[in-house]
This record gives structure tokens, sequence and C-alpha cells, in this order.
């Protein structure tokens, strides 16, 4: 009998010795090494054992028995030493073995994360059952806490096992979103919010700096921006790598993997290689089909029966922990791609399919992957679908149909089809309160309350009153924000909040946006939305703001920028003065000019020149002045008491106050203040957004003026005695614009919506209200209030231009 | 084709981009949210925006100045008869490789 030698025991080796057995029974006298003391196990059934809904010993395929029904002579728990292809021997820590034929079956090796304290106690891979075992350990205390590194697959069933024993899970992932090779933004997204339901921790875009320890076992893992994680078990699920060691130091040819024919033979021709150590065609291999196929073509081998390996295009369709998603072809979009998007915020379905030239090239499915297949057929077999392109997202079941009308779907639907789940009201209902007199979205709302609570039934709503009362229906007024979508500013404002939305990607999803990541109309208007909502949860986008707000500085029509240092209530002093000049004269500025707010401008800076100009500047106390922003910009005043004869208070003072305090704030639009210290009006308060005057018995508070395109008086929001409730009626009036307001509202046109009246009752009247205000105000600045110029000039990089050819050109 | 090395992908922000300076004018070397890299005349045809300073949106820049919509795949402007020119780029391995033969190829203009 020949003697074959196996080097691991694995999924790839068990089910080769399978093969071989059934085909040429006792042709092969097998010797079986495994580094693991146990033989063949399913390693993908790992996760169901972690998470407890199986036991090891109902996931082993090849039993005691089985190998000696087969003649196979286990050394389990010992490892290969080295390899000699000239004697064609093995050495084992227990000896050596000779072999005619040998197959190594190595697998693969976690890659762990050099960071400082990677070997502390604590710290472990997810491959194999003593890592599971270990995970269990721990888990059996109570009120442990883990933290998983890498939101991949593996990472993610390591999580969410650990969540089902009990423990405080944190998942740590490097890229913006899970999964990214499987899925796109879109269907991590709804990944990530599945997982955040079940309570674990997901955080994105995260990098680990350093494991902490104490007394050497694992205590708490550190991440770039300071954050610590407390945890008992760190697990880190970043990738595998081929494990070619053995092979390498055997002068066997290797690359990422070891690099075999399609016969599965390595470069010399009595070894051979399958699993995921091997490499070919430039391949590597992860998933367990083609390592099954692996197997089935070295058995061949084995026996002289010609056969070949190929790399066949396989589709990803993978329960991470119940959740359903599918991922096939190539869905990175290149030119001449297109997109058809369908997306179902209620049952949180998103689907995704990528064209090219009529045909398709990739699909991501998550939540609905039904015809996962039928889709991985039209790719795999080219397809032409320009056909069926209008109704190809629904499936097969809907190919060769009419082309389907909205309206005739609702008009289909039974009486008792539920419309509005907020409220449980069916469509029954609706038409008979439409049938009573209902004439419009408003009247239905009030009667049967439907579509009036969370609102993403409206657009139902309004097709049964289009339905039942036909041409008398008058399609509403309202403006949708923009292409993207059919809701309105305020739905959107009203849903942000009503459904906790606190991402960009959530918005796109929940909302159903009809395009990927929006435009330039709703993005700006979105991203403010998020941050005035949920100051601590989400992170201003700089990628979302016009150009002046991302830059910090006003673009001009020539593409220089203007800079202008903030003065606090137009006060300056000869040093910020001779700071100015001297980088005026040091950059060049062509245009030095005093601005309407008190403030100085310098125009006509280069863009790569701004982070230089600013560190200049920061370094004389100037800040940035923000004349940039949708945010406060400048509270001008009057000298007051301290050198006018008919000042009544402190304006000056006051301006600087509230200038302190209300400065880096983000609001819908523009804010501009002024305090003037009598009714003189110097500073010109009452035509600005809020106007301050002051009189001998206190403050006269006004809000709403304008004084561009439209010219208006201030209305007056209340007189007050003391300069504190100034500041506070200031303040809690500009919390609630921007709590309610619509993007690029100046505060007189928000107000002339909702009415003095209402705002009133909420800043004046309604002390508690007016205190939930301010400390809301007061919680967003925590985050805002410092100066962008700072922090923008230590990364003065993203300034300059990536890179140079003029240079390389006059070489 | 001669390609030319002009950086690392990581470089450009996500939804964003970057000028580069080539002798014949700035190219705007842009990064959507799905890692794609484009680049096109840092130019706007209308009044001469520059198009790096644009908000990216799916597979389009906005100009910061008067908000025309330029697609980047053909650089044909949406809804108005006008375009900007476009350059092969590609990445490798993570770093961007611009082709220096249309560049240098293309019409001052």
């Amino acid at each position: 009998m020949k003697k074959l030698v196996v080097i691991g025991a694995g999924m790839a080796s068990g089910r080769l010795l399978e093969h071989l057995f059934e085909e040429a029974p006792g042709s092969w006298d097998v010797t079986l090494f495994n580094a693991e003391d146990r033989g063949n196990y399913n390693r993908i059934m790992l996760s169901p054992v972690l998470s407890g809904e199986r036991t090891y010993e109902e996931i082993v395929t090849h039993d005691a028995a089985w190998y000696e029904e087969h003649g196979v002579t286990c050394r389990f728990g010992e490892r290969i030493m080295a390899i000699d292809p000239t004697a064609k021997t093995v050495t084992g820590e227990n000896g050596e073995v000779a072999y005619d034929k040998l197959i190594i079956a190595t697998g693969s090796n976690p890659f762990i994360i050099p960071l400082p304290g990677h070997d502390l106690d604590g710290v472990i891979a997810y491959r194999d059952l003593d890592d599971t075992n270990k995970m269990i350990d721990v888990s059996n205390t109570p009120a442990t806490k883990a933290v998983v590194i890498g939101g991949g697959l593996l990472g993610l069933e390591a999580a969410a096992g650990l969540r089902l024993r009990g423990m405080e899970v944190t998942v740590v992932h490097l890229n913006p979103w899970l999964m990214e090779r499987q899925l796109d933004e879109a269907a991590g997204y709804l990944l990530q919010k599945e997982l955040v339901g079940r309570g674990i921790n997901v955080l994105c875009s995260a990098n680990s700096k350093e494991i902490l320890g104490e007394d050497g076992k694992v205590k708490a893992l550190l991440l770039d921006d300071g954050t610590e994680l407390p945890c008992d078990l760190l697990v880190m699920a970043v990738g595998i790598r081929p494990a070619v060691t053995l092979a390498q130091e055997a002068g066997l040819e290797t690359g990422r993997g070891i690099q075999v024919n399609a016969q599965m033979v390595t470069s010399n021709e009595d070894i051979m290689a399958i699993g995921e150590c091997i490499e070919f065609d430039g391949n590597l291999f992860g998933l367990v089909a083609p390592l099954y196929d692996q197997a089935r073509v070295l058995a061949n081998t084995l026996l002289d029966v010609p056969d070949a390996f190929v790399v066949k295009d396989t589709a990803t369709k993978l329960k991470v922990t119940g959740c359903d998603l599918f991922s096939a072809g190539d869905f990175a979009d290149g030119e001449n791609r297109e997109d058809i998007v369908f997306r179902d915020p209620a049952r949180g379905i998103y689907k995704r399919l990528v064209i090219e030239e009529d045909r398709l090239v990739g699909a991501v499915m998550y939540g609905d992957t039904a015809d996962g297949n039928w889709f991985f057929g039209l790719i795999k077999d080219g397809t032409e679908i320009e056909e069926m392109r209008e109704t190809l997202i629904f499936g097969p079941a809907y190919q060769g149909g009419a082309a389907a009308d909205p309206l005739s779907a609702v008009a289909a639907l039974p009486p008792e089809a539920e419309i509005c789940g907020c409220n449980g009201v069916c469509k029954g209902t609706i038409v008979e309160a439409i049938n009573d007199g209902a004439g419009d979205l408003g009247a239905v709302r009030g009667t049967t309350k439907a579509s009036a609570s969370c609102g993403t039934c409206t657009g139902l709503v309004e097709q049964l009153l289009q339905v039942t009362l036909g041409d008398e229906f008058e399609a509403p007024t309202a403006q949708p924000m923009c292409g993207c979508t059919d809701l309105t500013h305020e739905d959107v404002r009203r849903l942000i909040k009503s459904k906790e939305l606190k991402s960009q990607e959530a918005v796109w999803q929940e909302l159903g946006w009809k395009t990927r990541n929006g435009c330039h109309v709703c993005r700006p208007a979105v991203n403010f939305y998020l941050l005035a909502d949920w100051p601590l949860e989400y992170q201003d986008d700089p990628q979302s703001r016009f150009v002046n707000e991302r830059k910090h500085a006003n673009i001009q029509k020539d593409g220089t920028f203007s800079v202008v240092p903030r003065m606090w209530g137009g006060i300056t002093n000869p040093t910020e003065l001779r700071a100015i000049a001297d980088a005026a004269d040091k950059y060049d500025v062509p245009t030095v000019k005093v601005t309407g707010g008190q403030r100085i401008d310098l125009l006509g800076v280069k863009g790569e020149d701004l982070p230089a100009i600013w560190a200049d500047l920061n370094k004389a106390g100037l800040v940035s002045g923000h004349a940039y922003s949708k945010g406060l910009r400048t509270v001008k005043t009057c000298v007051g008491t301290d050198h006018c004869r008919f000042g009544t208070q402190d304006s000056t003072g006051l301006g600087i106050k509230l200038e302190q305090i209300l400065w880096g704030s983000w609001t819908p639009h523009k804010v501009k203040l002024a305090v003037s210290g009598c009714p003189r009006n110097c500073a010109e308060a009452t035509c600005k957004d809020v106007g301050i005057v002051c009189v001998d018995s206190g403050y006269q508070v006004g809000v709403a003026g304008a004084a561009g395109m439209d010219v208006k008086e201030t209305e007056r929001l209340g007189d007050v005695a003391t300069e504190q409730e100034a500041i506070d009626l200031t303040v809690a009036f500009i919390q609630l614009y921007r709590e309610n307001a619509k993007y690029l509202d100046r505060p007189y046109k928000w107000v002339a919506k909702v009415g003095l009246d209402w705002v009133k009752e909420r800043v004046v009247d309604d002390l508690e209200e007016r205190a939930r205000l301010i400390a809301a105000f007061e919680l967003s600045q925590s985050i805002y209030r410092k100066d962008p110029w700072a922090e923008n000039a230590k990364e003065a990089e993203g300034f300059q231009p990536l890179a140079d050819l003029t240079l390389e050109a006059a070489e | 084709m001669s390609w030319i090395d002009i950086g690392r992908v990581e470089d450009i922000p996500l939804r964003g981009a970057r000028k580069l300076k080539t002798a014949l004018g700035c190219v705007a070397i842009f990064r959507t949210g799905e890692d794609e890299v484009y680049a096109a005349t840092d130019m706007c045809p209308h009044k001469g925006g520059p198009l790096s300073e644009g908000i990216v949106h799916d597979q389009k820049v906005t100009c910061p100045l008067h908000n025309w919509v330029f697609d980047l795949n053909t650089g044909a402007a949406v809804g108005e008869d006008a375009s900007i020119q476009t350059f092969p780029v590609r990445v490798e391995a993570g770093r961007i490789l611009i082709d220096g033969a249309q560049l240098a190829g293309r019409s001052a203009a």
C-alpha cells in the first residue's frame, strides 16, 4: 500500500479522505497529523457552539471509529517540525514518517494585529474549538465584557455568540461600515442597526491603538480617539493568512499561499496542497464550496483520474446571526454602470442591482434574499435585461406582466389592508372618511389619524384620496426637498426626531431616499438636521457642506478665498491689527476691507495658504470669524456706557458675552446679532436676526429682522430687566430656530411660518421649555464651541494639491 | 498611455476631491462614496468655478459657484449643453494612477 501523509485535519482534507476511501478503499495507508488535539469537525458550525445552540459533539464530522474503520493513523495534537522532500519524510514532534505522497492542508492562521498588548492573557483569535472554549469560559463569569476587533463575518459571529451568552459586547471596525467586502454602505447600515437592536455596540471607523492590561491580563482596548473600552476578553477577527511556513521551509514555491496547479500539485510532484493554505492562479480561498471542489480534484489526482480545478464565480449568501445577506458579482461602481435600488424601510429591506450595458453585473441584498439565486444566474449568464429592466428588482415573479401602476396597486388593496402602521388605520376606514367629506390629507389625518405619526404612509394616503375622489383630488403643493425624496424639509426634520435617525445612512434608508447619498441640495440640509438634533451622536461631515464651510473661508469668483478673523463685539486692539497687517503683507492679500459687521476682511487668499495664514493669526490670539458659515456671524455693538453720553447699558459687554456664548454654533442659515446701547440704535439692531436695544429699564429683545433681499424690522420677543435674561432669551430663541427651522430659512422666514406667538410661548412664557432649550444649546456647544481654524491648521496637508506635475513636466 | 502615480486613494476624503497641479492647469481628482476615483478639468465651463471644491454625490459633482452638476463618467453637465474634459485614472494597490499622455495631450484651454 502506498503511504499517504496528510498534514492538517480540516474541512478540505476531511472531504478528500472521504472521496479517497469511497473511490478506492484500501489503496492508501494514511497518516493524519493535526496540530489541534482532535480530528475533523465542522468549523462552520463553531458559531452555534459559541452561542450555546450546539455542542462540540454535534459538529464532529469524523469520529475515532471512522478513522479506525479506514485504517487512518491519527497523530492529533502533534505539530510537524519539518518536511524533507528529498528523503520524502515528515518529522513530527514524536518522530519521523515516510511518504509516497504528501498533502499539505495546514489551512490559515488568524492575523493578529501587533498592537501593544496583543500578547496579554485574554486576547484571542477566533479560529478553532480551543478559542471557542476560551470565550465560553470567560462568558461564564457574570457581568463580563468583550471587545471584538473586526466587523467581518467571523467577528460578527463571535460578537453575536458572546452576546447570547450574556456578555456586554462591543465590535470595533476599522472601515466605515460592517462587512465592507460583501456589502455596500446601505446594507452595512441595516446590518449594524440589527446588531445594535440585539444589544451589541458597534463602532465603525474606529482605529485601535493599544490593548491595556493589568497583571498580565487584558483590561481595556484604547482607540485612537482616546476612547477606552473596558473588557475581560478581546477577540481579534481581522482576517486570516494562509499557513505557508512549513511549505516555505521545505522549499516549495509560495506566493501569498502555497502555489498549486489545477491538479492541486505543488512545485514538488509528490506534494499536494488544498484548502485555505493554497494559492491558485492568484486566488486565495476562504469559503467552503471551492475547498470541496479542490478535495474532489485532488482525490482524482491521487487516483490518476484526469480532473482540473476551476475557480467559479461565487455568490455569497450568508446568514449572519439570523440576518439574511446576499451579494454576488461586482457591485462597485464604474463607468457606464447604473444602479437600481429598492428600499423598504418598514421591513428593513434593501436591494441594489448594478447594471452595465444592459446586463446585470452585481447584486447586494439585505433582509429579503429569496431572489438571490435568480439574480446570480442573470449575472453568470450575462442575460440581456433591457426588456425586464423596469420590474427587474422585484424578482422573477414580476417578469412578463404589464407595467405596474402604483395607483392600481392601491386600488386593488382589500378594505382591511393596513395603511398606517403607527395608528393601526386600515384602507376601509380611510376610504369611509374620504367619502364622508375628508377631502384632503389634513382632513384625513384629523379624522382617522392615518399618517399623523411617523408620516411614512403619507404617499399611500394621498394615493387613496386620488383613487377615491378621482379628478376632484387636488395634489398637495408641498415642495419636496429635492429630486432625491418626496418628503419636505419639515417632514424630514420631524422624522429624524421621531424615528431617532442619527446618521446619513439611516436617513437614506429609513426615509427611502431615491439616490445613494443625496445631492448638493439635500445632503447639506440633512447634515445640519442631524448635527442639530443629535450633537453628541452625529459627527459633522465636511463633505456634506458647501465649500465655504468646508474650507472655513469664503470662496471668491476667481477661486481665491477671503479670511475674516473674529473681533468679539467689534472690539480690537493694536496687537491684533498688527497681526492682521503682517498677514496681509506676508500672503500678498490684494484687498483689505472693513465689513458691515464690524470685522476686517482679507480678500484674495490662495486656498493652499489658508492653513498658514490661520496659524499666523492664531498666534496673535485671533480665531475664525465664521464669516462663511450658516451659523453665528457677528454681534455688532455700539460703545454703550463705556464712552457714549447717551448709553444706558453696557452694550459692548453684552455683545461680547453673546458672541462668546454663541460662536461656533451651526444654524439653519446665517445669524447676525447686534446690541445697541440706546434707542438711537447705532448698532442697527432693529434689522438683525436678534437685535437687542438697551433702555434705562433694561433690554428690549427683538427677533426676526431682515436687511437683505427683504428689509424688515425686528418683532419684540420680550422686554427684560437683567442682562442674564436678555442672554437667556437670545440663546433659547436660537436653539428653537436650530431645532425647527428649514435649512436655509433665515429666522424672519421661519418666524413668519410658525408665528411669533408660537415662539413666545416656548421662549418667553414656558420657563421649563426655556431652560431645556438653553441646556440643549449648551450641550451642542460642548462640541462646536471651538476654533475651526486651529483645528484645520493642524491638518494643512488636505489644503495642498494632491500632487504637482508641473515640475515633472519641466524636467 | 503612461501612467503617473499621484498619491493614495485615502489622501482624498470620501465623497471629496483634491487638486492635481499640471503644466496646463489644475485637474480635479474625485473620490466617491464608493471609493471610485475620477479625474476631470478643475474648471467649470460656466464661470470657471473650481470643481474640486464642489460637493461630490453619487458619481457627480456640483460646482461650488452656481450649482452646475457634472456626471464624472462622461463629463457632461446635467441639463446644460456643456461638458468638462475627463481623464483616465485607475487605482492599483490603493494608489491613484493618471494617464500622463492624456494630460499632456489636452488643449490648454
